[in-house]
């Protein structure tokens, strides 16, 4: 199915299913502990071997010599995979360091061994005994210095100019020019990088923690240099991406060669010490945030530059994104600079771009509404736009974000707010704080097979994957709408590249494309079973279990009586992206009480409204939502990958150094939905909330904390040390 | 984790003594610090002692007043011992501040005197670490220090001793009572178990060869309005930037200590006479002749208004 004029009335629209708050049908095989993740899959063709991965000390060099014989005859080993065993490798297009590494090292931790061995524990013993002497260069560790000749990016993130900038912001009456830093991040996600590897002949299974089925089916087949047909990937539960599952990793490459050598089936997982540099990362940001204005509040002038760094070969973060199309104003620049740098591999995670481009833009209007003494709320909605500023010939599809900021002020009583360090609760010091949230909304390709039993069971399937935010919810919901059937009538199969390629999990376009492709299969389905029983021409209502042509009906398993019907289609979206902006929104409001002895910051309460179209499971959204802010909250107060700059590594690489909240750092959260529906963007009228809810938090949070102490911090995480000594004596 | 073999030791004595004659051999109580260093080979014992069935889980008054607090009693109890509750307070406030409960139902008394160091390049076995492997230097000074230690450390290591009991017991003058291979016991102070690192940041304690605790001990109580405050970067579930044990009188008067700052629970007799004329003077006093690194110094700024906050709450 073609998506290229808006969406009509069409069977979604009936509400009947889809936009109901709906619990996880996968949720008591999860509580239960029967839903298999990658680790755990017991149907391999043979009895597990264990591997464990081991990752280069050093963060650029050679090999000059590696050791593996004390490795080799370690108890239980079965075999030791290197570059110089392992066979031709290749790059895959999405990775940009080698998932192997050897002779030459691109980045500490960077995979160079796999020992596979009867269990866990020999493989990882066996691991340390491996010998490896190295030829250390220097490597490029720091952005603040990268930064200096750092050329401009390329391509779809080259910079962007609109009018005169530069003139209109030294005319500008009033001025913010600041510059605002984040630090790398790390995914986090509670699931480790894993997979199971096990060879038939020449066809290769693997059962992996990834968001993206194709892309990671894909790049295996070309790492490994085999034909993608011999290549299966099974992932049906994902526990947790957040960017980092979305390519392959080195825990499928390294399964899959210790699998080849040691002849069976092999299980890798990626030890959560490697989480910080063998994985990918967030890159870090130093962005420069020039706004000028005229004294009513009108944005004359708006310029953001950001500077990243990666790998040779690698990308920026598009921290600039957002600013492009966030307000009005007639003269602006944007520019993403890119450094190369020898830390590990940066690529996306949650919003990437827009995680840490609103971190500063937002509070970058913060100072701008104190310098003009106006409210922020009041700033952001006289300078909202419903054009793309930079093209102001695209209207947005639809853009409700002064509604969520208006009815956000509202609910969380925005108006008691005080000047800033003015309001004090014993050693509290209390403050709020308000931040847009914005992320534009990306539909992807999807497609999706659905079957119809002869006992009216309907099953979808598709290579789409939940990486624990519902999918398998609402792809039975979409397909129990289309086809007039109750949940308990769909069966829904997710996650192996056997099935029809879909949209996959990632960029927050998961959710609408996949239940658009879903929808398109379903039209399918349902003119088969008209055709099937005879009915037509007419316009068909399926509802309770039957369909309804004129006055003839009939169950829909009628139709599958002589034997199944099985159709599949997909969902391919035309111009109306090119044509319109679609973007989603929302505001977030957020308290904060800042300790006046110690400085230590905590969320008291939080607010988000998000206008995301259709909310298709107001449910699992709102988990969404409420998880996005958690990872704001990480953000904004103590997440970062800690770069040790002379050995080139991120040290910080667990859980117990790399700090993310606990239940104790977050409070009450409240998520509200405004009621939309956006015929642009697919026949769901549906967009995404995945990212949006991590979108301005961590703004919302660094102006609440100004507001509390009148201390105005612009280096991420705002840990206590860095306002301490501005709190103002204690005795 | 390299293999080792394994036994329960049957009596005290014998626990010292395999432990003194056993190659590579190191006890176990509840495995929440050691076994995590094995798995990634900081700690590489040969042979584990097991001293978890040998009765030393009570607390028992000691006669002329104050309590005996057994070697394997689990934190989750001394926490909620009535007794400790009454007359401790300081006690339950840090343990409670430290870990989760999961670990705390673990924990022991001795093992959580004995936990090792959270710096994060003793935890990486590729960076140089005199601590984890002497001679080999020391990555975390000129590195990531904003954990790490600004008084009683050295040229040769940085690093602080993580533990949050130990700071409410130093405050409380508690000893810590040993058995050695030959039968004899002794106290040792709590101020000299915990040794600073010199140019031997590998020896930790006070502890002699197969010496093994077997209680520790705290006074009579001391009277006073008792509270551990611990300052980190979230609110639960992380080691202390800085922390606070103070016993203070309704005179103003008491003892004070600091976690998160040093080798060792901190603390300046001379400091604590100081606590009535209020926090800079008592932590001028603590932290004379500090070492502080670019990325800690805060530590100090941070130890004086903790220090001030506990005196504002003594007050209150
Ligand atoms: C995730 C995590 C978070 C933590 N957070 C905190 C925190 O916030 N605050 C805090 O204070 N602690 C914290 N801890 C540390 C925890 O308190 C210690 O791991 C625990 O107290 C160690 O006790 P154990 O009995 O398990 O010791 P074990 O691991 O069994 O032993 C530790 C050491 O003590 C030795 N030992 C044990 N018993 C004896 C004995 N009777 N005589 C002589 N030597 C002995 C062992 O040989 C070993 O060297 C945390 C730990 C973890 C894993
Ligand atoms: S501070 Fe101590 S523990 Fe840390 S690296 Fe240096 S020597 Fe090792």
């Amino acid at each position: 199915m073609k998506f290229d004029t808006p969406a009509g009335t069409n069977p979604i629209d009936r509400m009947k299913v889809v936009g109901q708050p709906t619990t996880r049908i996968d949720g008591p095989l999860k509580v239960g502990g029967h839903a298999p993740y990658a680790y755990e899959h017991q149907e391999l063709p043979g009895k597990p071997a264990y591997g464990y991965v081991v990752g280069s000390a050093v963060a650029k060099g050679t090999i000059r010599s590696m050791d593996t014989s004390r490795a080799e005859r370690a108890p239980g080993v079965v075999a030791v995979v290197t570059h110089r065993n392992a066979g031709k490798i290749a790059k895959g297009n999405f990775n940009t360091a080698m998932l192997l590494g050897g002779p030459k090292i691109q980045h500490y931790h960077q995979a160079i061994a796999v020992v596979v061995a009867e269990t866990f524990e020999q493989a990882r013993s066996a691991a340390a005994l491996i010998d490896v002497d190295y030829a250390r260069d220097r490597g490029a560790f720091d952005l603040a210095a990268a930064k200096v000749d750092a050329p401009d990016a390329t391509g779809s993130d080259a910079p962007t100019a609109v009018g005169d900038f530069a003139g209109a912001f030294a005319a500008a009456p009033v001025q913010i020019d600041q510059t605002y830093t984040t630090p790398d991040q790390s995914h986090a996600m509670m699931e480790p990088h894993a997979t199971i590897a096990a060879w038939e002949g020449d066809k290769l299974t693997v059962w992996s923690a990834n968001q993206m089925v194709a892309w990671g089916a894909g790049d295996l087949a070309r790492t490994l240099q085999i034909p993608p047909e011999n290549v299966r990937l099974i992932s049906p539960y994902v526990g947790g991406g957040f960017g980092g599952k979305l390519f392959l990793r080195s825990d499928v490459i390294m399964a899959s060669l210790g699998a080849k050598a040691a002849k069976r089936p092999v299980k890798v997982a990626l030890p959560r010490p490697f989480m910080g540099n063998n994985t990918t990362h967030r890159p870090a940001t130093i962005q420069r945030i020039r706004l000028g204005a005229t004294q009513d509040g009108t944005l004359t002038a708006i310029g953001h530059e950001s500077w990243s760094g990666d790998l040779e070969g690698g990308g920026p973060e598009s921290a600039t994104q957002q600013t492009k199309l966030l307000y009005a104003g007639a003269n602006r620049m944007t520019a993403l600079r890119l450094a190369v740098l020898d830390l590990p591999e940066g690529n996306a995670m949650r919003a990437p771009g827009e995680a840490p481009g609103l971190m500063a833009l937002e509070m970058a209007v913060d100072e701008l509404a104190e310098k003009l003494g106006m409210d922020p709320v009041k700033l952001r909605v006289i300078n909202d736009t419903q054009v793309d500023p930079e093209k102001p010939e695209r209207p947005f599809s639809q853009r409700n974000l002064v509604r969520c900021l208006e009815e956000g002020a509202e609910r969380f009583g925005w108006a008691r707010r005080k000047a800033p360090g003015q309001v004090q609760e014993g050693r509290w010091l209390i403050g709020m704080g308000v931040a847009a949230a914005f992320r534009n909304n990306l539909n992807m390709k999807s497609g999706a097979r659905v079957r119809l039993s002869p006992s009216g069971q309907v099953t979808v399937e598709t290579d789409m994957t939940d990486i624990g935010t519902g999918t398998y919810t609402i792809m039975a919901q979409t397909a129990a709408e289309m086809m007039g059937v109750p949940l308990a009538k769909v069966t829904v199969k997710l996650g192996d590249s056997s099935f029809p390629v879909s949209a996959g999990s990632g960029g927050q376009w998961g959710a609408n494309s996949s239940t658009a492709g879903l929808y398109a299969a379903c039209v399918k389905l349902r003119e088969a079973i008209v055709a099937k029983l005879g009915f037509g021409p007419g316009e068909a209502t399926f509802e309770n279990g039957q369909v309804h042509v004129g006055n003839r009906v009939a169950d829909i398993a009628s139709a599958a009586k002589g034997g199944e019907i099985v159709v599949e289609d997909s969902i391919e979206f035309g111009d109306l992206g090119k044509k319109f902006q679609q973007s989603t929104f929302g505001a977030h409001f957020v308290e904060v009480a800042v300790d006046r002895y110690t400085g230590e910051a905590r969320v008291r309460r939080m607010l988000a409204v998000c206008a995301a179209g259709r909310i298709l499971n107001p449910t699992a959204a709102r988990s969404q939502v409420i998880g996005a802010m958690t990872m704001g909250v990480g953000g904004a107060l103590m997440e970062e990958l800690a770069v040790d700059k002379r050995f080139g590594f991120f040290v910080n690489h667990d859980l117990a150094g790399y700090e993310v909240p606990v239940h104790a750092d977050i409070p009450h959260q409240e998520v509200v939905f405004l009621d939309e529906a956006d015929d642009k963007v697919s026949p769901m009228k549906a967009k995404g909330v995945g990212e949006l809810g991590l979108c301005g938090v961590g703004a919302a949070v660094a102006n609440a904390i100004y507001n509390a102490t009148g201390v105005r911090v612009r280096d991420y995480p705002i840990t206590l040390d860095k306002h301490l000594d501005k709190l103002g004596e204690v005795v | 984790m390299r293999p080792f073999t394994y036994e329960r030791a049957k009596s005290a004595q014998d626990a010292a003594v395999k432990a003194a004659t056993t190659p590579g051999a190191r006890f176990i109580a509840g495995g929440t610090n050691l076994l995590d260093l094995m798995k990634l080979e900081i700690e590489t014992p040969t042979h584990l002692i097991d001293v978890n069935g040998l009765g030393m889980d009570r607390i028992e008054p000691i006669d002329g007043g104050g309590l005996r607090i057994g070697a394997l009693v689990r934190n989750t109890d001394l926490a909620a011992d009535a007794r400790v509750r009454k007359d401790y307070g300081v006690l339950t406030r840090a343990l409670v501040a430290g870990a989760s409960g999961q670990l705390r139902n673990k924990a022991t008394t001795a093992g959580n005197l004995l936990q090792r160091t959270r710096c994060p390049y003793f935890y990486d076995v590729n960076m140089p670490c005199n601590k984890r492997k002497p001679g080999s230097g020391c990555a975390a000074i000129g590195g990531f220090s904003r954990q790490l230690g600004v008084i009683g450390t050295s040229d040769a290591c940085i690093a602080t001793h993580p533990s949050d009991m130990a700071v409410a017991m130093r405050v409380l003058d508690a000893s810590v009572e040993t058995i050695r291979p030959d039968g004899t016991t002794r106290a040792i102070p709590i101020a000299d178990f915990h040794t600073l690192p010199g140019q031997t940041p590998h020896v930790e304690t006070a502890l002699e060869k197969g010496e093994m605790i077997i209680s520790v001990a705290l006074p009579k109580p001391r009277g006073g309005t008792h509270i551990y405050r611990k300052v980190r970067d979230r609110a639960s579930y992380a080691f202390a930037l800085v922390s606070v044990a103070a016993v203070i009188g309704k005179d103003g008067k008491g003892a004070v200590a600091l976690g998160g700052v040093a080798p060792k629970p901190w603390r300046v007799e001379g400091a604590d006479a100081l606590l009535p004329n209020g926090s800079k003077a008592v932590a001028d006093r603590l932290f004379a002749g500090a070492a502080p690194r670019e990325d800690n110094a805060f530590k100090l700024t941070l130890a004086q208004r903790t220090i001030a906050a506990v005196l504002a709450e003594a007050k209150a």
